[in-house]
């Protein structure tokens, strides 16, 4: 009777036990909501407000006389995403591969700290030495503007950033192509260099992708590395030297200071980029999802 | 038997001439070469100027108990930074940890709630911090604490850390050989039993790597931080009240210096050279834990 | 007879251990040579280091001489012409990760043939020696990874006809494969020798009297005996032989 009945309270404790880790489990899930309602339902009145098309395709941003387009800003975002594609994701699929495929054992005990290092380093701190290093440098090459800052430096900080993400994520998906493909490509001849860059790295292209899209997203959130490089100017850049500022850095430079429709097309800028992160997102899963498949 | 009388063994000038007959395998190597070169010399530069330019400037001012605009020191703001990873992780870990547990030792496969979790906690990952940081200003200083908080600043980065613990832990937990978990309900131990005594100090090692892992990245931490703990430089009374990370520090330093600047940037190299020796500590802690996972 | 290749007294090492003893053997031309013996015995080895599979391999040292056409493979030879000279055939299938087209193009033009003219008449010969044309002649732009093991594993060995080798390696090329598939393959192997030398590891015996012309048995690095596939089967002079083929061990 009594063994019974502590049977059944053992059972009851492991049942209460899995809903309280189910109860855990799902906090995950409340906060992706709670952010989303949270951003979208103090974004979009604002957006209302000031009109879709106004707030998305304007071309000036005046808080001032209640002028709030942010057009300039998702041009500024995805140039130096872009910029930082160009300049990050080759570096660093050779980087990759050579870490993967070229560089010795003993070497290799050597590269894989730098590399965790440059992905440790604190974004705030990459933005001071953007600030020191890189604005006076490229102010020196193009002394006939008015300041180093703008697109070009905020594409380089960009693109080291994101340097270790796509290193290492590629990295690992070139080592895990089985070794067959290398060897049936050197056993018809090729040297290793072909049969690296031709039979192995296509097999590891979904992973080298996935590399690809992570960086972009962290790329176009990224704040603190941007925003004393970039200029922050409001306007759509002209050229590489022109200044910039991207979705990230309008929030982060007037939020503090903010109130009433000033503050809610903040949030509403946060929006745009929250849909850009989801539309991101999404397309990691995908591939990763087709990657498996394969 | 010495290499060179092997066969197989092919001097240094053959391998050359054997690039010389392909010159795009030799453009290839050049380029991986290169991109090396440039990774490394890329490290090289940034930390070797944040060193020159900072090390000099790091002197016993800097690090007085309390912060004035004459001594700019940041021991209150490494304190701050103390109290907020401590109160992130109180938080953020039994989440992290019971939801890692739930997907892997409770959840069946093909499970819904667990695709959804797997998607929110990839989502979760992927939001750029001044999103969290925007999210916490509305949340917990408009509605909850009525301003800038500590209190604040930790809730809104358990959400950041969440997915970093729950994937380290998962990770950790799968790496746990069934037989373990066979054996012990043989011995008809239930499963939560099994899970605390068994899995669990199996798996800590690794559990423990993800634990630091978001250490390093809440000390690193600035734009979420901004509106939500903001940028008060003392230790506050409360954790209701605000006060700065020492990555804040950095960026008040930079951001808003008062004359003159020079003063101000010299306390920032500092600042950033002491920011950056605790991440690299904190993040090689946690492959050194990780790498005496693996080679167990 | 006319040897198409010789392997004269090969040692080889890795690092301290010593995985082929004193190797000697004639590979005769347009026969089909098997290579026999339990795992471990170092047969896979010897045919690796017939096309310098084994140069990757850190501490892999190899002494002694192995000839193509009497011409010192480790000596003055280019690595890439004697892998295009001397083709293989893995035991796992592994087409790359690419159309059926650009597997059987990837050889060509690794040796620089970009005419798409000459491609596609090297595609379809080789597709149609590996007897795969058929099947695959529809979906050339397809994925290869699509293709069931066995057709893989023809499209492979077409991969490997196509730079126009004059020995193919084949290491246990149907152990990852059905009976049925096993079956086509063996039948390619017979016409195969009508053009090519080939040479097969194998732990299947009845594989080796099936299609082998001669065979060799290895045992812990030695070659033990090499002889006529039906003598070394029927009469094996050597006891540890007769051990083998009669299941005693391996």
């Amino acid at each position: 009777m009594n063994n019974a009945s502590n049977v059944n309270r053992g059972k009851f404790r492991e049942a209460a036990v899995k809903v309280m880790f189910l109860a855990a489990a799902c906090i995950s899930i409340i906060a992706v909501a709670l952010i989303c309602v949270f951003i979208f339902a103090n974004g979009l009145p604002a957006i209302k407000e000031i009109g879709l098309k106004e707030f998305l395709l304007g071309q000036k941003w005046k808080p001032n006389a209640d002028i709030y387009g942010i057009f300039p800003m998702i041009i500024g975002s995805l140039y130096v995403t872009a910029g930082a594609i160009v300049i990050g994701v080759p570096v660093g699929i050779l980087m990759a591969v050579f870490m993967a495929r070229f560089c010795p054992q003993k070497l290799y005990k050597l590269l894989k700290p730098f590399v965790e290092l440059l992905a440790g380093i604190p974004s705030v701190v990459y933005g001071f030495l953007g600030l020191q290093l890189l604005v006076p440098l490229i102010h020196g090459l193009f002394p006939e503007q008015p300041s180093g800052s703008g697109v070009l430096a905020a594409s380089i900080m960009l693109g080291i950033m994101i340097l270790p993400t796509i290193i290492n994520v590629s990295e690992s998906a070139i080592k895990a192509v089985p070794d067959n493909y290398y060897e049936g490509s050197l056993a018809l001849g090729a040297t290793h260099e072909r049969s690296v860059f031709f039979a192995v790295l296509p097999a590891a292209k979904s992973g080298v992708l996935a590399s690809v899209i992570l960086g972009v997203g962290r790329a176009i959130g990224e704040t603190m590395a941007v925003v004393w490089v970039a200029g922050n100017a409001p306007i759509v850049p002209d050229s590489i030297l022109s200044s910039v500022r991207t979705l990230t850095s309008n929030v982060v430079m007037e939020m503090g200071y903010s109130t009433g429709l000033h503050r809610e097309a903040l949030i509403g800028t946060a929006v745009v980029l929250f849909v850009f992160i989801l539309i991101i997102n999404l397309s990691f899963s995908a591939i990763k999802r087709g990657g498996k498949k394969q | 038997m010495s290499k060179s009388e092997a066969i197989n063994y092919i001097p240094f000038k053959q391998k050359l001439r054997g690039y010389l007959k392909h010159p795009m395998s030799l453009f290839l190597l050049i380029l991986v070469i290169g991109a090396a070169v440039i990774t490394v010399g890329l490290v090289a530069i940034l930390l070797g100027h944040l060193l020159i330019k900072g090390i000099p400037h790091i002197k016993p001012h800097l690090f007085e108990w309390k912060y004035t605009t004459d001594n700019l020191s940041m021991m209150p703001a490494i304190i701050n930074t103390f109290i907020m990873v401590i109160l992130t992780l109180l938080i953020a870990v039994p989440v992290g940890i019971s939801s890692a547990i739930y997907l892997v030792e409770y959840a069946k496969r093909g499970n819904k709630v667990v695709s959804v979790i797997r998607l929110t906690t990839e989502t979760l990952a992927g939001i750029p911090s001044i999103v969290f940081g925007l999210f916490g200003f509305i949340v917990f200083n408009t509605m909850i604490f009525k301003g800038y908080s500590m209190i604040g600043g930790a809730l809104t980065l358990s959400m950041m850390v969440l997915p970093i613990i729950i994937r380290t832990t998962e990770e950790a937990l799968i790496s746990v050989p069934d037989l373990f978990r066979e054996g012990s309900f043989g011995l008809g131990a239930g499963k939560l039993r099994t899970i605390t005594r068994i899995v669990l100090p199996y798996a800590m090692p690794g559990i423990l790597a993800g634990i630091i892992l978001s250490i390093g990245r809440i000390v690193g931490e600035t734009a979420a931080l901004i509106f939500t703990a903001g940028t008060i430089p003392g230790v506050p009374k409360a954790l209701t009240r605000s006060g700065r990370t020492l990555s804040l520090h950095l960026f008040e330093l930079v951001q808003n210096p008062q004359a003159p600047t020079d003063r101000y940037f010299n306390a920032a190299y500092a600042t950033a050279v002491v920011l950056l020796a605790l991440v690299v500590l904190v993040n090689a802690l946690s492959s050194f834990i990780a790498k005496k996972l693996s080679s167990k | 007879m006319n040897y198409k290749m010789e392997i004269n007294n090969v040692n080889l090492f890795y690092d301290k251990f010593q995985a082929l003893k004193d190797v000697t053997i004639p590979i005769a031309e347009k026969q089909i040579t098997a290579f026999i013996g339990p795992s471990g015995c170092g047969k896979s080895t010897l045919l690796k280091s017939l096309n310098r599979m084994n140069d990757l391999i850190e501490g892999c040292l190899i002494k002694g001489k192995m000839l193509l056409d009497g011409e010192d493979i480790y000596g003055g030879m280019n690595v890439d012409i004697l892998r295009k000279r001397v083709g293989m055939v893995f035991q796992k299938p592994n087409p790359f990760s690419m159309s059926i087209y650009d597997n059987i193009a990837y050889g060509p033009r690794t040796h620089g043939i970009r005419s798409k003219a000459a491609l596609d008449e090297i595609v379809e010969k080789s597709l149609k020696n590996a007897a795969i044309w058929n099947e695959t002649k529809d979906r050339l732009k397809k994925s290869a990874l699509g293709m069931s093991g066995g057709q893989q594993q023809r499209l492979c060995i077409a991969r490997a006809l196509s730079v126009s080798p004059e020995v193919i390696l084949m290491d246990e090329p149907t152990s990852a494969l059905d009976p049925i598939s096993t079956g086509k393959i063996e039948e390619l192997m017979s016409e195969l020798k009508k053009e090519y030398t080939v040479i097969i590891v194998t732990h299947n015996m009845q594989q080796a009297t099936r299609i082998s012309d001669t065979t060799a048995f290895f045992l812990l690095g030695e070659m033990v005996e090499h002889n006529v596939t039906r003598e070394i089967f029927s009469n094996p002079k050597e006891k540890r032989t007769e051990d083998y083929i009669t299941g005693r061990f391996g």
